[in-house]
């Protein structure tokens, strides 16, 4: 099946290139038909493509190690759920999920925009193609997933051991939907601008798209957060790493996006600072994607260094290029239709909203890229780290969240001062509630940006179910219904507006999260042997005794842990360390597994309260001896043989362990975070669901209005 | 075996590709689309008259304030219609010659 999976990718590559041609003579001389035909390439691109994934996938599952890349990322030993998602964890694998996402959702937008937007789809059709067209050129020329193994061999490298996680399985697939439906926006806006078809329209056809897109991608950003929590040893989930930063600017100005949209839907204005918004979020995708895969930047994250770095900055370089002309020549036909009517308004907030998230972008970008800033001016790569990030992202971040309160309490246009201050008067006074009630938690008043964050997230929270109280009421008087059915309805009748404040509920959740575990975290590293005991953050932890597991892929060794609070027993945690076997021939039958490579078993307990978090080290040099033992005197050993001796190893760590080093974190709320991020994800799917019966709601809505119209 | 499965893959993707190529020659889109834009234009606009009294019903609004945004934006809606039904009327005019 490799040269069909070839045939494939080589298909899809023509086609892609026939297709830019087919729309672009169809938009300027060729008629609909040629429009139409470029059209069905994107079907047909993402036809083969989803025929090359189904054989990539089917060798990966069948263990088929004739595909090269199958005996390098999988085994016979990987666990049926790691096979099927170890495609992506490839250069590979990665861009051919990349550009089969791009195709599919490619396609769903244009077959939802065949009959409208005539004179915009096909330069979107071209450009998308263009898209695909990049990177199938990856996959064919510099990447090729069906390279062959030739000899195939008998067993394959596995999975790598640190993404042996649920969520870092998942995390990949949400991240470059992500990414890809943002192309969608990215691809109409440019048709938008070549064309002078500057109506909202265009925004209005792909605004589920983006919004699609925002809800995968911070989805995915959210996974990569609990797997590091949860995975890496370190104790963090969020190190203001490059690739993290990658994922979180096209985030920021996606979301600008989604609100400033708004205004140009409503009131014809802010049409230049959209565009720019949707192909900076466009363009920053694709950045993010050239990150993970150009090591330009050191990363955890990244593949490493490859080849593809300099096809990618040309393709980066043509984006920015192209998009700036467009605008520029545009600038007369981005002429706003309105203009700000009072200070007072959603409007305004609105604009404040997006100046603090794109501020927040810059300064990211800034951190981002300090290294490569740093080298270029002095010649000297010099980095920047968390307090540098955290000292400016602070402040905005909390700006960011009171925002979000005050937007939904101020009327679009123009709001009655009067009315104003009367809406604020209860979220404010739960703000300074949460204030006082929070002087009573020991601490809390020396870390005044925690504090400002938490009275932030009351007021939002108290702003939303204010808003939710009035509607509610203004449906009950209306329609004389019940409160849960008025409640419902209204919801359902305005998924778009109450969606959006159900978000802000969850991001008000996620940065209390955030304030209280970065803010009021303990940590200790502390050595321990078997007896003893380390306190850390109000518990106790007693280290019992050492573990040990073998298994055919990995030998395990831990610590059981006891945790105590005030002198009560809570929990037992099991910390442990994973040693996956190297392919290095050079390595013993012991050394191969714990001279190749490890990873942490996090022993949690999470709560809403806290998380108690604990790793732990074991002391592999005590076991050295035994180990370069066994290496030196059954260097051939395999099998049975083999397990026996590493049970042996396993056994002397359980019997006579040696002192074992702990990290051990309390830290406060951090489930608010994941909390936070489901609420959120919540609305952001209230928002996005199609309303029932929406088109005759909307055909009713649209008789009364102008049967009032016609009397107006 | 694989050379006969892509060509039926070929086959297939050029089909689909070139269908529309077999077609007679479709209308132009240009009227469409102005149609289109006014179209949205005045969806948009009512979505902002049902904003404007969702906001007057939860009290963001007064009274006096409500009557004059809702005045200007029903007189805009009332704009937006009648280019739109001039937009219809050129369309059918066009329409015999297309």
């Amino acid at each position: 099946m490799l040269n069909l999976g070839r045939v494939c990718l080589t298909l899809a590559l023509m086609i892609a290139l026939y297709g830019v041609g087919a729309s672009l003579y169809g938009a300027h001389r060729g008629g609909p038909n040629w429009g139409d035909s470029g059209r069905r390439a994107v079907y047909a691109v993402a036809g083969v493509l989803t025929l090359a994934f189904v054989i990539l996938e089917a060798a990966f599952l069948r263990s088929d190690f004739s595909f090269a890349l199958v005996g390098s990322h999988s085994s016979t030993t990987t666990p049926a759920f790691y096979k099927a998602t170890a495609v992506w964890s490839s250069q590979e694998g990665s861009l051919l999920l990349w550009v089969w996402l791009l195709a599919v959702w490619s396609s769903l937008v244009l077959f939802a925009t065949r009959r409208r937007l005539r004179e915009v789809a096909p330069y979107a059709t071209a450009i998308l193609l263009g898209f695909a067209a990049f990177f199938a050129a990856l996959v064919v020329l510099l990447a090729n997933p069906f390279g062959p193994a030739d000899p195939a061999p008998a067993e394959g490298a596995g999975l790598q051991p640190l993404l042996r996680h649920p969520s870092m399985m998942v995390h990949p697939p949400m991240l470059y939907s992500g990414y890809t439906l943002f192309a969608i926006p990215f691809a109409f806006a440019l048709g938008a601008l070549m064309t002078r078809r500057l109506s909202p329209e265009w925004i209005v056809a792909t605004r589920r798209f983006a919004l699609a897109a925002w809800l995968f991608l911070s989805f995915g950003i959210l996974l990569g957060a609990r797997w590091s929590w949860s995975e890496l040893g370190w104790g963090g989930y969020w190190a203001w790493d490059p690739v993290e930063n990658a994922s979180l600017m096209p985030w920021l100005t996606g979301t600008a996006f989604l609100h400033s949209a708004m205004i140009q839907e409503k009131r014809g204005m802010l049409k230049a600072w959209n565009v720019s918004l949707v192909l900076a979020t466009g363009i920053l995708a694709v950045l993010g994607t050239f990150l993970v895969r150009s090591g330009i930047l050191e990363s955890i994250h990244a593949f490493g260094a490859s080849t593809l770095g300099k096809p990618f900055l040309a393709f980066i370089a043509v984006l920015v290029t192209g998009s700036t002309i467009l605008v520029v020549t545009r600038l007369d036909d981005l002429r706003p239709e309105g203009s700000f009517e009072s200070l007072l308004s959603r409007e305004s907030v609105f604009l404040l909203n997006n100046l603090v998230l794109v501020s927040l972008c810059f300064v990211i970008f800034w951190g981002t890229f300090f290294p490569l800033i740093s080298e270029a001016v002095t010649g000297q790569r010099a980095s920047v780290g968390p307090p540098w990030f955290d000292r400016y992202t602070v402040p905005l971040a909390i700006a960011l969240v009171f925002l979000s309160g005050v937007g939904p309490v101020i009327a679009w246009r123009r709001a009655t001062p009067r009315n104003a201050r009367r809406s604020f008067r209860l979220p404010l006074a739960a703000a300074a509630t949460a204030a006082l009630a929070l002087a009573l938690v020991r601490g809390v008043w020396r870390e005044p940006l925690a504090l400002l964050m938490f009275c932030a997230a009351a007021f939002v929270l108290a702003v939303v179910v204010q808003e939710l109280w009035r509607g509610t009421h203004a449906r009950r008087v209306a329609s004389g219904e019940s409160a849960p059915v008025a409640l419902a309805s209204l919801v359902s009748r305005n998924r778009r507006r109450y969606g959006g404040y159900v978000v802000h509920v969850g991001v008000a959740a996620l940065f209390v999260g955030v304030a209280a575990s970065s803010t009021f975290q303990h940590v200790r590293d502390v050595r321990l042997s078997p007896g003893q005991t380390a306190s850390v953050g109000g518990y106790d932890v007693r280290y019992l005794r050492a573990t040990s597991e073998l298994s055919r892929e990995k030998v395990t060794l831990g610590a059981a842990l006891e945790l105590r609070r005030d002198g009560r027993h809570v929990t037992t945690l099991m910390p442990s360390r994973g040693y996956y076997p190297s392919r290095d021939p050079t390595l013993g039958p012991a050394g191969r597994y714990f001279d190749g490579e490890a990873t942490s078993e996090v022993g949690l307990r999470a709560g809403l309260r806290r998380d108690v978090w604990t790793a732990v080290e074991p002391d592999i040099d005590a076991l050295r001896r035994m180990i370069d033992g066994i290496d030196r005197r059954f260097p051939l050993a395999a099998g049975d043989s083999a397990t026996l001796m590493l049970g042996a190893i396993a056994d002397r760590y359980e019997a006579l362990p040696p002192p074992a080093s702990f990290r051990l974190i309390v830290s406060p709320m951090v489930e608010w975070i994941w909390l936070g991020g489901l609420i959120a994800a919540a609305g952001g799917l209230i928002a996005l669901w199609p309303a029932p019966r929406a088109a005759r709601r909307r055909a009713g809505a649209t008789a009364r209005v102008r049967r009032e119209l016609s009397r107006a | 075996m694989e050379y006969v499965l892509s060509l039926i893959v070929l086959a297939a993707a050029v089909a689909v590709v070139a269908s529309p190529l077999r077609r007679g020659r479709g209308t132009e889109p240009a009227l469409e689309a102005e149609l289109a834009s006014l179209a949205a234009a005045k969806e948009a606009k009512y979505g902002e008259i049902r904003d404007a009294e969702l906001d007057f019903q939860t009290g963001k609004l007064s009274d006096a304030d409500y009557r004059a945004v809702d005045h200007a934006l029903r007189a805009e809606a009332i704009e937006l219609m009648r280019r739109l039904d001039a937009a219809r009327e050129a369309a059918a005019r066009e329409r015999p010659h297309a």
